[in-house]
């Protein structure tokens, strides 16, 4: 009644018989322009739309971006056993360690470094970022995060420093702040279309909008489910 | 013509749901449960499948030139020193919306389109492929011409690859393609209508009178190109540019005796607040309601479902979904709209038959995330029922797939079409990696799935972009393209909640053209067949009436079926379904008449 499970190979079995014949693939040229016919290696050849200076930074500076978002979660064992924190905080290391490695391949994949050209500078950073930059004015560096919604290295130290409640609470402030910094590092990146044409890149950057946005609303909902501190 | 037979009414049977399939409403946050669909093996060609009351008879894996295997998805292995580089994915060859013509079946690409003849037996043979990078490609069909839309930056006007560089260029197409293939040997480009946001989706829409002229309503969700690179186009909020090119759609002219002419005629405000004319006048983000869905803001429509022969049109607008009035096409005008604290992006649209409900689905997360997880609440993700009133449109339910599905699938509502099953409202769609789901939604409070298609992941531990982007309805058979496996052919299989009758009446309706989002009103043949589709709900409704009326209708129906009908004896027995109806109560009374009508027309 509820449905048979299939054994994969029978299937194959029954269509093994069903294979793709050999039809004409074309280019049109545009229009009003002669048609042309390509092989399947020419056609699979023109998928590959390249990629900019500006899609290497980004990747590059993301790896660090995520790496800050992994840190944070790494304080999570010793400081709260909030099960709702722990199991957000689970999540997104998860999601961002296997991004960050996904981020490396990709960059590795094209012969790129996988260091971010902010760190090497010491930071302060934003300069690939359009016309987007924090005015830093005469700022404490311990004031000042690496990049969009980092957390500065004072808040890194305050989230380290706290327990319990407190922590779980600068913990999912935090971590909105990372996240919507992350948001708004893709739409600067694609405020110039010549961004984000690489295939996996913009699946990439598709799917760091969706989750993150998705985390960010969850977070909201533990946070306010926290109360405001007394 | 189909073979059918007739079958004795199970009376006095109560052929009810069991509860285990009952789908209640929900408003808080409860998940789905866990099922036969939960933990199937996973596998690019070879996965694991649990089918229920459908069957699959054919499959076509995606054509060479638009499937990359080195590429399926994987995370790229780290390549030895020395090494080429990976191909980046393969997304840019997900399969993505299907129009049919004939026994033809035209399959969207990110990459162009491809063209199979589907006679209907469940064999798919492969006729052209067309290159054409751009996404995401969905594609509609119209006598020998074939509609694409295109939105990526990286398109180009002459269906090249690599890309385009700069912030303006000549070269780079985002909109409507329109492709002439009455020689299927030498497909043409014939225009490119450039719009400001490209083309996410569109849909064809009929002149009411005049048969040369074909207009295309585009549904643009990206960003908005310079004015540099496109005339007329600029961006921002319409506070601070009241000619933005957000907050419209785009309606293009087509002359089919000039395609190369098409241009946009009219970028129409329909989101206006009706009071104040003020042009972003619906949902301007955020959450609905307290603990709902971050839903997002209404300054596009993702798809428009239109339904020329009754004058409507249903859109699926980010933060809305909307009905318009398009008696005037060029001119569309809003007649109602819903927003609701469960809906994150409401994604397309789907009216019943009798266009007196239509069922919203919800994209939330853009189909690229997991979001039919265990503590993914039941609520979000799927799709609204709304009926439509007097007083515009009035939610009724919610409906999701009845199934855990793992955090290595991408699953949520997505496209789907109607089943004709006459005196029901059935509906077949494809969730992604949740597989595609038939659902019953006559009583739009309370919709039903009846049947079932799904398989394993792609891949164990990674969540690889894969699964069914639609599941239509065309001639008799279901046709849903997975992203990355090819295309599939199903058929229906008689259960206790479709008679074989039911699926014959379905599979009786044939038309010469079925598009994404244009729907045609569904005219059944006068035929024994149809009757016995209404005396076999009748049964399932547990309301045959007096039992000798069944028996005598099974006698008729019979003599009807083997090509010699007894009018008058027909005609008696709809007088007695009439009479019944009566007293019934107003479904049961539906369906007699109904069944009524049907014994009538055999005589005519």
């Amino acid at each position: 009644m509820m449905g048979s499970v299939t054994a994969a190979a029978a299937w194959l079995a029954a269509f093994s018989l069903i294979t793709v014949q050999d039809a004409p693939i074309v280019q049109p040229g545009a229009p009003g322009e002669a048609a042309t016919r390509l092989t399947p290696e020419a056609s699979v050849e023109m998928s590959d739309a390249g990629y900019t200076e500006a899609d290497i930074a980004f990747m590059q500076d993301m790896i660090v971006h995520h790496g800050q978002a992994v840190e944070m979660v790494a304080l999570i064992e010793a400081r709260t056993e909030n099960e709702a924190v722990r199991a957000m905080g689970a999540r997104i290391s998860l999601s961002q360690s296997s991004e960050i490695e996904l981020m490396q391949n990709w960059l590795r994949a094209r012969g790129q470094s996988t260091e971010s050209k902010l760190l090497k500078s010491g930071g302060h950073g934003d300069h690939d970022m359009g016309d987007h930059k924090m005015d830093h004015g005469d700022k404490d560096p311990m004031d000042m995060p690496l990049m969009h919604g980092m957390l500065s290295p004072r808040q890194m130290k305050t989230l380290a420093a706290a327990d319990g409640l407190a922590f779980d609470r600068l913990f999912l402030s935090g971590m909105i702040q990372h996240h919507q910094g992350a948001l708004d590092m893709v739409d600067m990146l694609l405020s110039d279309p010549s961004n984000g044409q690489d295939a996996l890149l913009s699946e990439f950057l598709s799917s760091i909008v969706g989750d993150q946005s998705a985390e960010i609303l969850r977070m909201q909902t533990l946070l306010s489910a926290l109360g405001s501190p007394s | 013509m189909t073979r059918t037979r007739i079958l004795l009414p199970l009376l006095a049977t109560s052929m009810l749901a069991s509860a285990a399939f009952a789908q209640e409403p929900t408003e808080g946050p409860e998940t789905a449960p866990v099922d036969v669909r939960t933990n199937l093996g996973s596998g690019l060609f070879d996965a694991e499948n649990a089918a229920w009351n459908v069957e699959r008879i054919g499959s076509v894996q995606s054509p060479p030139g638009f499937f990359d295997p080195e590429a399926v998805w994987r995370l790229p292995p780290e390549p030895k020193p020395g090494e080429a580089r990976q191909r980046p994915g393969q997304i840019m060859f997900a399969n993505t919306d299907l129009a049919f013509s004939g026994d033809r079946v035209f399959m969207g690409n990110f990459h162009g389109f491809n063209v199979f003849e589907a006679p209907g037996d469940g064999s798919l043979n492969h006729i052209l492929s067309i290159v054409c990078p751009g996404g995401q490609g969905d594609v509609s069909v119209y006598g020998d011409l074939v509609f694409l839309s295109q939105e990526q930056n990286r398109g180009r006007l002459d269906c090249g690859g690599g890309g385009v560089s700069g912030r303006s260029s000549e070269e780079r197409f985002r909109g409507v393609r329109i492709f002439d293939i009455s020689d299927i040997d030498n497909p043409r480009q014939v225009a490119a209508v450039q719009t400001c946001r490209g083309s996410h989706t569109h849909t064809l829409v009929p002149h009411p009178t005049d048969t040369n002229v074909l207009y295309i309503y585009n549904s643009a969700t990206s960003g908005v190109r310079p004015g540099s690179e496109l005339e007329g186009c600029s961006n921002g909020e319409p506070s601070s540019n009241p000619d933005t090119a957000l907050y419209s759609i785009d309606i293009i002219k087509v002359m089919l005796d000039a395609p190369e002419e098409a241009a946009i005629v009219n970028r129409p405000r329909i989101f206006a607040d009706r009071e104040t004319g003020e042009v972003n006048g619906l949902w301007k983000g955020g959450q609905v309601a307290d603990g709902g869905q971050k839903t997002n803001a209404t300054n596009h429509c993702h798809d428009i479902t239109v339904y020329p022969e009754m004058n409507l049109a249903a859109g699926a607008c980010s933060g809305n979904g909307i009905l318009l009035d398009i008696s005037d096409p060029e001119n569309p005008s809003r007649i109602s709209e819903l927003a609701d604290p469960n809906m994150a992006y409401w994604h397309s649209a789907t009216f019943n038959n009798d266009a007196t409900k239509v069922l919203y689905a919800d994209e939330w997360g853009g189909g690229l995330g997991a979001r039919c997880r265990a503590d993914d609440p039941i609520a979000w993700g799927g799709d609204i029922i709304a009926d439509i009133t007097e007083d515009g449109l009035v939610k009724r339910s919610q409906f999701k797939i009845p199934s855990v599905q793992p955090d290595t699938q991408n699953c949520v509502s997505h496209n789907g079409a109607i089943i004709p099953v006459p005196g029901r409202d059935i509906m077949v769609q494809g969730w992604y990696q949740g597989g595609l789901s038939v659902i019953d939604f006559t009583d739009s409070a309370h919709p039903k799935e009846i049947a079932y298609f799904d398989q394993g992941a792609i891949d164990d531990g990674t969540l690889v972009l894969a699964g069914y982007w639609a599941a239509y309805w065309h001639n008799g058979r279901i046709y849903a393209p997975e992203i990355v496996r090819g295309l599939d052919v199903f058929k229906l299989t008689p259960s206790e909640f479709l008679s074989e009758a039911e699926i014959a009446a379905a599979e009786m309706v044939t038309v010469d053209v079925t598009n994404p989002q244009w729907q045609r009103r569904i005219v059944w043949p006068d035929s024994p067949v149809i009757a016995q589709a209404y005396l076999d709900q009748l049964a399932r409704a547990d309301s045959v009436g007096e039992l000798g009326l069944g028996v005598e209708t099974v006698r008729e129906l019979a003599r009807w079926e083997a090509g010699r009908p007894r009018t008058k004896e027909l005609a008696r027995l709809a007088a007695s379904y009439e009479e019944e109806a009566q007293s019934a109560d107003a479904a049961h009374a539906e369906i007699m008449m109904n069944l009524a009508s049907a014994l009538r027309r055999a005589g005519e």
